[in-house]
C-alpha cells in the first residue's frame, strides 16, 4: 500500500523489530528446526509411537480438548451475562477473568493441587464417607451404576473415591482454570455488537425468545466461539506450570507432554525431546492456521451479508 | 441498559444463569486465590514472614527482580519500536512481522527454554564455541533472562497496537509538518497518548516475567541460591513439603497478580475518559 512516509523512524523501528525478532524468536526457533532435521524418519517415528509418548500426547491433547469444550460452553454464558446483564459484583466478576492470565502458572498449580487433594478443601468433599464422595462411588465407583450400564468405570475412581487431584481430572481441572478467560474475552466484544435489529425484527415476526437465541444470536457467535476454543485448546496442550503439582506425573498415566519435553532433556535426549516439541508445534501451528482461515472467512462473510 | 421484554430473557431464567456464572468463577476463580493466602497465612505471621528471610527465598527474590527489570526494558524498547513500525507504516512483510509478533503465545513455555538448550546448551549448536570462549549462557542469568524475554515479547507491542491505531497519527503528522524532529514526536506526543496501555503493557510483562516457570524451568538448572527463580523456589519449598513457605512466596506474585487486574480496570476506565475528552474536542 502506498501510504506517503511522512513520519520519520521507518528505518530505526524497522530495524531494531526484526533484529529482536530475529535475536529472540526466529533463530531459536531455526535451531529447532536444525535439529530435527538431524533426525532421521524412523529416529523421529521411534520417539513419537514410544507407548510413553502416545500415553502422554493422547492426555495433553485430550484434557486440553476437554478443557476448552467446557470453556466454550461455560464461556458462552459467562460472556452472555457479563455483557447482557446487570447485577451487584458485575464489574467485579468481569475483572477476575483475567486472573488466569496475571496469576503465575506455579502458583496456581499449587493452590489448584491444594485445593482439589484428597485432603483439600473441595477435594475432600469426594472421599468415601461424605454424602458426595458415596454419591460418586455409587454412581461411577467400582460395582457402581455406570459399570452396570456401560461395564467399565476407566480409572478415574478407585476404592479412595473420586479421584479429582493427580489424575486426568485433575489435569483437566487445571487447564479449565488457565484457559477460562479465552472463549469469554473473544466473544465480549462480538456480544457487545450484535446488531439489536436482527433480534428485533425476529422478535416481532413471531419467533419466540429460546428461537431468536438459537437461530439468530448463537449463529452469530459461532466463528468467535470457535476461535476462542481453538486459543484455549492450543495453550492447553503445552500447558505446564499450572499442571504438573495436581497432575501426580504417574508414567503413562498422568505425564503431560510438555513433563516428557523435560525429562528427556534431563537425560540429555536433545533428540527425544526435539521430536516431541516439533511434533507439538506442528498440531499448533495447524490450529493456528485453521483459526486465521476461519476467520477470514467469517469476516467475507459478514462483509458479504452486510 | 433496560431492554424490552421481548428482546431479553425472563427473570426467573436471568436470576439463574447470573448465579451459574457468580457460581462458577467463585468456585473455579476466587477459591484459587483465596486458597494461597489461606495456606500462606494458617501458622500465623511470624511463619509467614519467616518464608522470606531465608537466604534462598531472598536469592531467587532478587533473581527474579533483576530478570524482571532487564526482560520489560527490552520488551519496552522493542515493545514501542514494533508498534511505531505497525501502525504508522504499510509494507509488504507486515502481516509476517505481526504473526512472528504474537508466535511466542502459540508456544509452549516448555519448548521456549527447549530451543535456547538447543541453542546454547553443552551439547547444542553453539555449545563448543561457548565453551572455548568460558561464556555459560544455560543454567545461568544468561539463560533465564533469554527465556523470560522470549517468553514476555509479545505483552507491550499487543497492548500498543490496538491503542496506537484508534487514536491515529493525525497529531503526529501536524507536528512533522511544523517541523517536529522524530524523536520530538515520540516524546510528546505519541508516549503520552499511549500511556495508559503502555503502563498496563509494562506491568503485564513484569508480572508474566516475575512469573515464567515452565521455560525457565527449563534453562535454569534448578540451581538452589543460584539459579533459582521465585516460581521455581516455589516449586522447591511445595515439593519439599514445606507447604506454608511455598504458599508465602506464592502469596507474593499473587498479590501482583491481582495489581495488574486492579491496574487493568483503572487503565481501562482512563482511556475511555481520554477517548471521550479527544472526540469531545474535535466536535
Amino acid at each position: 500500500m502506498a501510504t506517503p512516509r511522512v513520519l520519520p523512524g521507518f528505518g530505526i523501528s524497522l530495524g531494531i523489530t526484526i533484529t529482536w525478532l530475529s535475536l529472540i524468536v526466529l533463530i531459536p526457533l531455526a535451531a529447532l528446526v536444525a535439529k530435527s532435521m538431524t533426525l532421521t524418519f524412523s529416529q523421529f517415528w521411534e520417539v513419537i509411537s514410544a507407548t510413553r509418548t502416545l500415553a502422554a500426547m493422547r492426555l495433553s491433547f485430550g484434557a486440553a480438548f476437554v478443557a476448552a469444550l467446557v470453556n466454550l460452553v461455560a464461556g458462552v454464558v459467562i460472556a452472555w451475562v457479563l455483557v447482557r446483564y446487570r447485577f451487584p459484583g458485575r464489574r467485579l466478576a468481569d475483572a477476575l477473568i483475567d486472573l488466569p492470565f496475571a496469576l503465575p502458572t506455579a502458583v496456581a498449580g499449587i493452590a489448584l493441587t491444594q485445593l482439589y487433594a484428597p485432603n483439600g478443601w473441595i477435594g475432600s468433599c469426594f472421599v468415601p464417607g461424605t454424602t458426595l464422595g458415596d454419591a460418586t462411588l455409587w454412581l461411577v465407583g467400582p460395582h457402581g451404576v455406570l459399570e452396570a450400564i456401560i461395564g467399565s468405570t476407566g480409572v478415574l475412581v478407585d476404592q479412595e473415591g473420586l479421584k479429582l487431584a493427580f489424575s486426568a481430572i485433575g489435569v483437566t481441572l487445571a487447564l479449565i482454570f488457565v484457559t477460562l478467560p479465552f472463549v469469554v474475552r473473544t466473544l465480549q466484544p462480538i456480544i457487545e455488537e450484535l446488531p439489536q435489529e436482527l433480534e428485533e425484527a425476529a422478535a416481532s415476526m413471531g419467533a419466540s425468545r429460546f428461537a431468536v437465541v438459537r437461530r439468530v444470536i448463537l449463529p452469530e457467535l459461532l466463528p468467535a466461539a470457535i476461535t476462542g476454543f481453538a486459543l484455549a485448546f492450543a495453550r492447553g496442550v503445552g500447558e505446564y506450570g499450572s499442571v504438573i503439582f495436581i497432575a501426580g506425573n504417574i508414567q503413562g498415566e498422568t505425564e503431560i507432554a510438555p513433563l516428557l519435553i523435560v525429562i528427556q532433556l534431563e537425560q540429555y535426549q536433545y533428540g527425544a525431546a526435539t521430536a516431541i516439541a516439533v511434533f507439538m508445534l506442528c498440531v499448533s501451528f495447524a490450529l493456528l492456521l485453521a483459526i486465521n482461515a476461519l476467520q477470514r472467512w467469517s469476516n467475507r462473510r459478514a462483509r458479504e451479508g452486510g | 441498559m433496560q431492554r424490552r421484554p421481548h428482546l431479553t430473557e425472563p427473570v426467573w431464567l436471568r436470576t439463574i444463569l447470573i448465579v451459574m456464572v457468580l457460581g462458577w468463577l467463585g468456585l473455579f476463580l476466587i477459591l484459587p486465590l483465596v486458597v494461597v493466602f489461606h495456606e500462606a497465612l494458617q501458622r500465623g505471621w511470624q511463619t509467614y514472614l519467616a518464608a522470606f528471610t531465608q537466604r534462598d527465598a531472598q536469592h531467587a527474590i532478587q533473581l527474579s527482580l533483576l530478570t524482571a527489570a532487564i526482560s520489560v526494558v527490552l520488551n519496552t524498547t522493542f515493545g514501542i519500536a514494533a508498534a511505531w513500525l505497525l501502525t504508522r507504516y504499510r509494507f509488504r512483510g507486515r502481516q509476517v512481522l505481526l504473526t512472528l509478533v504474537d508466535l511466542p503465545f502459540a508456544v509452549s513455555p516448555v519448548i521456549a527454554g527447549l530451543v535456547f538448550v538447543l541453542l546454547f546448551g553443552l551439547q547444542g549448536l553453539l555449545g563448543p564455541t561457548l565453551r572455548e570462549w568460558n561464556i555459560q549462557i544455560i543454567f545461568a542469568l544468561p539463560g533465564i533472562v533469554l527465556a523470560t524475554v522470549f517468553v514476555t515479547l509479545p505483552f507491550v507491542v499487543r497492548e500498543l497496537i490496538p491503542i496506537m491505531e484508534a487514536v491515529g497519527s493525525e497529531e503526529e503528522q501536524a507536528a512533522r509538518v511544523l517541523g517536529a524532529s522524530g524523536f520530538t514526536i515520540l516524546w510528546r506526543i505519541t508516549l503520552p497518548n499511549v500511556k495508559w496501555g503502555l503502563l498496563y503493557g509494562v506491568i503485564l510483562c513484569t508480572a508474566r516475567a516475575l512469573g515464567e516457570f515452565g521455560a525457565v524451568s527449563v534453562v535454569s538448572g534448578h540451581i538452589r541460591g543460584q539459579t533459582s527463580t521465585l516460581p521455581l523456589h516455589i516449586e522447591v519449598l511445595y515439593n519439599d513439603y514445606q507447604s506454608s513457605a511455598a504458599f508465602a512466596c506464592a502469596s507474593l506474585l499473587s498479590l501482583f497478580g491481582v495489581v495488574v487486574l486492579v491496574v487493568k480496570e483503572v487503565v481501562a476506565w482512563r482511556q475511555r475518559a481520554q477517548l471521550a475528552r479527544s472526540n469531545g474536542s474535535a466536535t
